[in-house]
């Protein structure tokens, strides 16, 4: 019989640990997943595992991917870790192209010098704006912001929609759903030659070194904390639970909004149907599997940013479903999920003829990330 | 006189599965667990349903494949959050992200087949009286089973002994231990359930409401049966009130462009589900405290036995 023993304290080996194995065990399962759908295991892994890092324009293409991955999950971590469960960075991350977009077709015959700051400016300005409407609605009405900030995804993505197709759309662009082309000002040249690796890249590091120093070293980064794993004791000490609502959402939203301007500006350099492969979602893995923290989540962000280059490439070399990324990404999630068991739990074997009950001494309570009723 | 019957017709059409997952999620929230997963396991449904109905040629195969489906996908979710105790907000956002990637995979040589859709109730007389007929006698079947399925998990939760310790489990899960209630199996069996109707849901939207498959074809509506199970304070019969409020949205989003001749872009009346849910939030939720009362008090919290 297996049983489940609650550990004193946290287990700090199983929480750098279970990443790795979620990653091993998708890895494994993915194997099997390649072979039951008919492909070449081994080919279809190498093109998801290897390729990515094989070639010096691979390497940079996982950077390109991994930045807004990693300036999402940045701000996402901070408000999970204070239970502020905003998953809605997808839209905060349109809006923010969107206002940053705008800025740079306002002038998109002008050399504007520094225009690019304005941008993001904007863009992370827009992200935070439309991330305040859930946490005014949480504050103020005590709407779920689980339910509110998904809702407002599919708003912001209707909204791009209506400006791609009317206001903002390329009027020599023979109709298609697609702003003009930004002005090279309005752009973030490549910084390594022959790649399409840019500077937003080193703002998601900056951006994952400030969310560290802030977490770690401030207290800030105390009350964030204690007022995700604590409520009761946070209200004690006088921590406003509103206040962090607001610092969290608009913190998101604010960081998806910069995501979103630097992947139209990096990438994109224009407004179309196609900003983001659901990067707003995707980080949500990536705050997870990097443990809700900083650095961790610059690491997992070049991992998951695997998962899209690895799907690309077994598209092209094997001919295999995009939709195997998004597997995936899931798969690595559930698995990330149920390991996060060893951290709290201990497994135990128990030998048959004992009795089951164990000391009765009072356990203390493992912080558990509050949930609110949906 | 035709245009309203055709307007409460498409409001019933487009409520259907909202009412048979808002209705499943209430039985599963009600046990105590709050699975968000409920878009993720509608999509597996809908694509499971459409690709069983093409491969075979029975509609009826293919809604017992969406439910199967679902019910496989949400035993995923039981086992890490009962059994392995993961946090079950992230659970059930994982279910849905995997429910997208694993559903657009499995469907992806069948986008862009069309079916007939599902047979509709003929009853000869009956379904041709003029008005009631077309409006309450020429849906159909899954349109009556979502309506008799709110019916039946009324009389479950509220007239059986199982649906008395049902929400005991969902109220306290601690105490219905103590007493003896195998509380993770009664989870089980109320997230099964949750599965089962997701996966019916789906089935609806790829066999009756649009017969086709189309990745994320849900669009977003499993989060808005989410939002229903609120608005409906965790009782059965607002479910059904919440789902011809959200049905007569998508009716709007059909026939009022053409009907109001207006010169506003379509995205707008696409939008007005989604702006609605959070309307109905704001009004539900303002009064904090009477969400708290209504909603099951250990919805989201894991359940592990001293021991």
């Amino acid at each position: 019989m297996i049983r489940l023993e609650r550990r004193p304290a946290p287990s700090r080996f199983w929480s750098y640990m279970t990443p790795v194995l979620a990653v091993a065990l998708t890895v494994v399962a993915g194997a099997l997943l390649f072979w039951a759908l008919g492909y070449p295991a081994g080919a279809a892994l190498y093109q998801f595992f290897v390729t990515p890092v094989e070639t010096g324009y691979m390497r940079a293409e996982l950077l390109v991917k991994a930045t807004p991955l990693v300036l999402i999950g940045v701000g996402l971590a901070i408000g999970f870790r204070a239970g502020v469960w905003n998953i809605g960075a997808e839209g905060q991350l349109l809006m923010g192209a969107l206002g940053g977009g705008a800025v740079a077709l306002a002038f998109w015959n002008e050399d504007v010098p520094g225009l690019i700051v304005l941008m993001m400016l904007a863009g992370a300005a827009s992200g935070a704006a439309y991330a305040a409407i859930p946490a005014l609605l949480k504050t103020r009405f005590n709407v779920n912001e689980i339910l509110s900030s998904l809702m407002l995804t599919y708003v912001a993505g209707l909204i791009i929609s209506i400006m791609i197709y009317g206001p903002l759309r390329d009027p020599q662009g023979y109709g298609f759903p697609q702003s003009r082309i930004f002005h090279p000002a309005a752009t973030l040249s490549p910084i390594l030659e022959g790649t399409r690796l840019h500077f937003g890249a080193v703002i998601a590091l900056v951006a994952a070194g400030l969310a560290w120093l802030a977490m770690a070293r401030s207290l800030f980064g105390f009350q964030v904390k204690v007022v995700g794993q604590a409520p009761q004791a946070a209200r004690y000490a006088g921590f406003s639970q509103p206040r962090m609502v607001w610092i969290g959402m608009l913190l998101g939203g604010a960081l998806a909004g910069l995501a979103g301007v630097i992947e139209v500006a990096g990438p994109v350099r224009q407004l179309n149907d196609s900003i983001s492969p659901g990067y707003g979602f995707t980080a949500i893995i990536v705050a997870f599997l990097g443990r809700l923290h900083p650095v961790g989540v610059a690491i997992a962000g070049v991992v998951i940013a695997m998962s899209y280059i690895g799907g690309e490439n077994a598209q092209i070399m094997v001919g295999m479903p995009l939709a195997v990324t998004g597997v995936f990404q899931g798969m690595l999630l559930f698995f990330l999920l149920g390991s996060d068991l060893l951290i709290r739990y201990r497994i135990r074997l128990r030998k048959p003829g004992v009795a089951a009950r164990p000391a009765a001494e009072p356990v203390p309570a493992v912080a558990e990330p509050r949930v609110e009723s949906a | 006189m035709d245009v309203v019957v055709q307007i409460i017709v498409t409001t019933i059409l487009a409520s259907t599965p909202l009412i048979l997952a808002a209705t499943g999620e209430l039985v599963v929230e009600r046990s105590g667990v709050l699975n968000l997963g409920v878009e993720g396991m509608m999509l597996i449904g809908a694509v499971c349903a459409f690709v069983v109905t093409m491969e075979t040629g029975s509609g009826t195969l293919g809604v017992f494949a969406g439910m199967i489906g679902g019910v496989v996908i949400s035993l995923v979710f039981a086992v890490l959050t009962l059994v392995t105790l993961a946090n079950q907000v992230a659970t059930g956002l994982a279910l849905t992200i995997f429910g997208i990637g694993c559903s657009a995979l499995i469907g992806v040589n069948h986008v862009g087949r069309a079916y007939s859709g599902l047979p509709k109730l003929d009853i000869p007389g009956i379904s041709d009286i003029p008005v009631l007929g077309p409006i309450l006698f020429r849906h159909d079947p899954l349109v009556y089973v979502g309506v008799a399925m709110v019916a039946a998990v009324w009389w479950f939760l509220y007239r059986t002994k199982a649906g008395l310790v049902l929400r005991a489990v969902g109220e306290s899960h601690d105490a219905a231990h103590a007493i003896g209630y195998p509380v993770v199996a009664i989870r089980f069996a109320a997230v099964a359930f949750g599965g089962a109707m997701s996966g019916l849901a789906g089935a609806h939207l790829s066999l009756a409401y649009t017969p086709m498959w189309q990745e994320q074809m849900s669009a977003g509506r499993g989060w808005i049966a989410l939002a229903l199970v609120v608005f409906a304070t965790w009782r059965p019969w607002r479910v059904l009130l919440g789902a011809y409020v959200f049905g007569a949205m998508r009716m709007l989003e059909l026939h009022g462009q053409s009907a109001l001749s207006l010169n506003i872009p379509s995205q707008l009346f696409t939008m007005l589900p989604y702006v609605a849910t959070i309307v109905v939030l704001v009004i539900i939720s303002r009064d904090a405290m009477r969400v708290r009362a209504s909603a099951p008090a250990c919805l989201g919290q894991p359940f592990h036995p001293r021991g």
